[in-house]
């Protein structure tokens, strides 16, 4: 046994494009994390909500309808609100470079544009996890 | 190993801590002692401890057949209809681990659209770990730590199954197995393993081809197994088309026949739970002395440095274990 990265990976909003959130999880998938996939249409509410129920990490979220403006802002606002703020919340999309600095700015760990590898995001993982996780005494 | 041992004390603590915040409802707790429980941590033991004595009350159902039957999709519609009962309900998915990277996708919210704001309803998605049974190796504990939470009905979904994985049995007061209408001829729902587990069929997707056939096989099977299964349960055969959510109040009302079946003689039912809690306590004991005993005679570090020469023919695997062993037995005298 031992823990495992959980990660929530999200498609919040009204198309269908869900093809980047699919290879990203299983990018996920093969780097051994445990991917709590949701699909398509989520509200913020439901993936905050799912989000804590799944006791996850982080929170990675994919905005292409240029809705982003609203939804991370409004995850964050929920993740405290539910007590979960140190969940880590990381985005992925269209998202202009201004968009995501003050992104950043509010919280969110980082923005991945598209054609990033997927080595990259898994990489910050990483990173991130050795930063922050204190190894439990089993 | 004392009672001043102060990683253990801290545990305790935090466990306590945990236990509170459950008893106030607080659903990250939930969440966060089924955590514990999983990764099999200290604080995770005592927090198990702590709650033993409030779990047993609930109804426990386990919901289990071959990938694609449709399981999410009527675990979903079932919790929606013991909602509108009034019940809480508490669900453990479970999913397949990649034996290769460790990872898993856990995607069975996706059949499962979480009515946000509901505190009477949780859904934990759990990844099988390694565990080939059906179910992870802790999926029994996290079904506590929700019966800890007060939840009145645990739903257990497995992950797809074949022939033989059972260990959701030992798990759940009623199992219920999902087929589909391709699942098979009269031969194979003679076979032993699932089929022999199920305390009610579903044949779900009726609306397709064969339907009407797989009915005719099971109940043919059921007949000549002749059924003599203590007490005289004899399993139904319920039709249902789950995303239509035709059905599935008859699936509902079989559970609940089940349930009064089960608790019709009292003696029966604390037998078959005493039976099932000596065999989970013998589960639970053998992994402990296993893992005990490997650390505690470095069996890691030994086999590191030896199985270069077993793969090498230089030793066989035989003598090695037959080594080892006698090693242990010279240690505890």
């Amino acid at each position: 046994m031992g823990k495992k990265i959980r990660i929530l990976v999200a498609k919040p909003g009204l198309d269908g494009h869900d093809r980047g959130a699919k290879i990203i999880a299983t990018a996920f998938r093969d780097a051994g994390f445990e991917v709590i996939y949701t699909g398509l249409h989520q509200t913020p509410e439901m993936i905050v909500d799912a989000a804590v129920q799944e006791d996850v990490d982080i929170l990675s979220i994919s905005v292409l309808s240029g809705a982003h403006m609203t939804i991370f802002p409004r995850v964050l606002a929920l993740l405290k609100e539910k007590g979960a703020a140190d969940m880590h919340v990381i985005g992925g999309g269209i998202i202009p470079d201004e968009d995501a600095e003050k992104l950043m700015g509010m919280g969110v760990g980082a923005i991945f544009g598209p054609g990033t590898p997927t080595t990259e995001p898994i990489d910050y993982i990483r990173d991130w996890w050795m930063k922050h996780h204190q190894e439990q005494d089993s | 190993m004392t009672a001043a041992d102060p990683a253990r004390e801290r545990a305790r603590q935090e466990a306590r801590a945990l236990a509170d915040r459950l008893a106030h409802g607080e659903r990250r707790a939930i969440a966060q002692a089924i955590s514990h429980v999983e990764d099999g941590t200290r604080v995770g033991r005592h927090f198990l401890d702590l709650v033993y004595e409030r779990t047993g009350r609930a109804r426990r159902v386990g919901i289990t057949g071959p990938p694609g039957a449709g399981k999410s999709t009527l675990v979903h519609v079932l919790a929606c209809l013991l909602r509108r009962e009034g019940m809480r309900v508490g669900v453990l998915a479970v999913d397949p681990t990649s034996p290769f990277s460790g990872g898993a996708i856990l995607g069975d919210r996706v059949r499962m659209p979480s009515a946000t704001g509901d505190d009477g309803l949780f859904v934990r998605s759990m990844a099988a770990r390694g565990n080939l049974g059906g179910v992870a190796a802790t999926t029994y504990e996290a079904s506590e730590v929700l019966e800890a939470a007060g939840f009145d009905w645990i739903l257990i979904e497995t992950v797809g199954v074949g022939q033989s994985e059972l260990e959701v049995v030992e798990l759940a007061d009623t199992t219920v197995l999902l087929l589909v209408p391709e699942s098979g001829d009269a031969v194979q729902v003679m076979k032993a393993g699932i089929m022999e587990a199920a305390d009610i069929f579903v044949v779900n997707k009726f609306d397709r081809e064969g339907g009407d056939r797989l009915i005719t096989h099971i109940e043919t099977a059921l007949q000549l197994a002749d059924w003599n299964r203590e007490g005289g349960w004899r399993p139904p055969v319920c039709p249902v088309i789950a995303t239509r959510e035709e059905g599935v109040d008859e699936v509902r009302q079989e559970i609940g026949r089940h349930l009064a079946w089960l608790s019709g003689d009292r003696e029966r039912l604390q037998r078959v739970r005493r039976d099932k809690i000596e065999r989970r306590v013998r589960v639970l004991l053998r992994r402990a002395l296993v893992e005990g005993a490997w650390a505690m005679a470095h069996i890691e570090e030994r086999l590191q440095a030896e199985i270069g020469r077993i793969a090498a023919r230089e030793v066989s695997p035989y003598r090695w274990v037959e080594k080892i062993l006698r090693g242990w037995r010279y240690r505890t005298g």
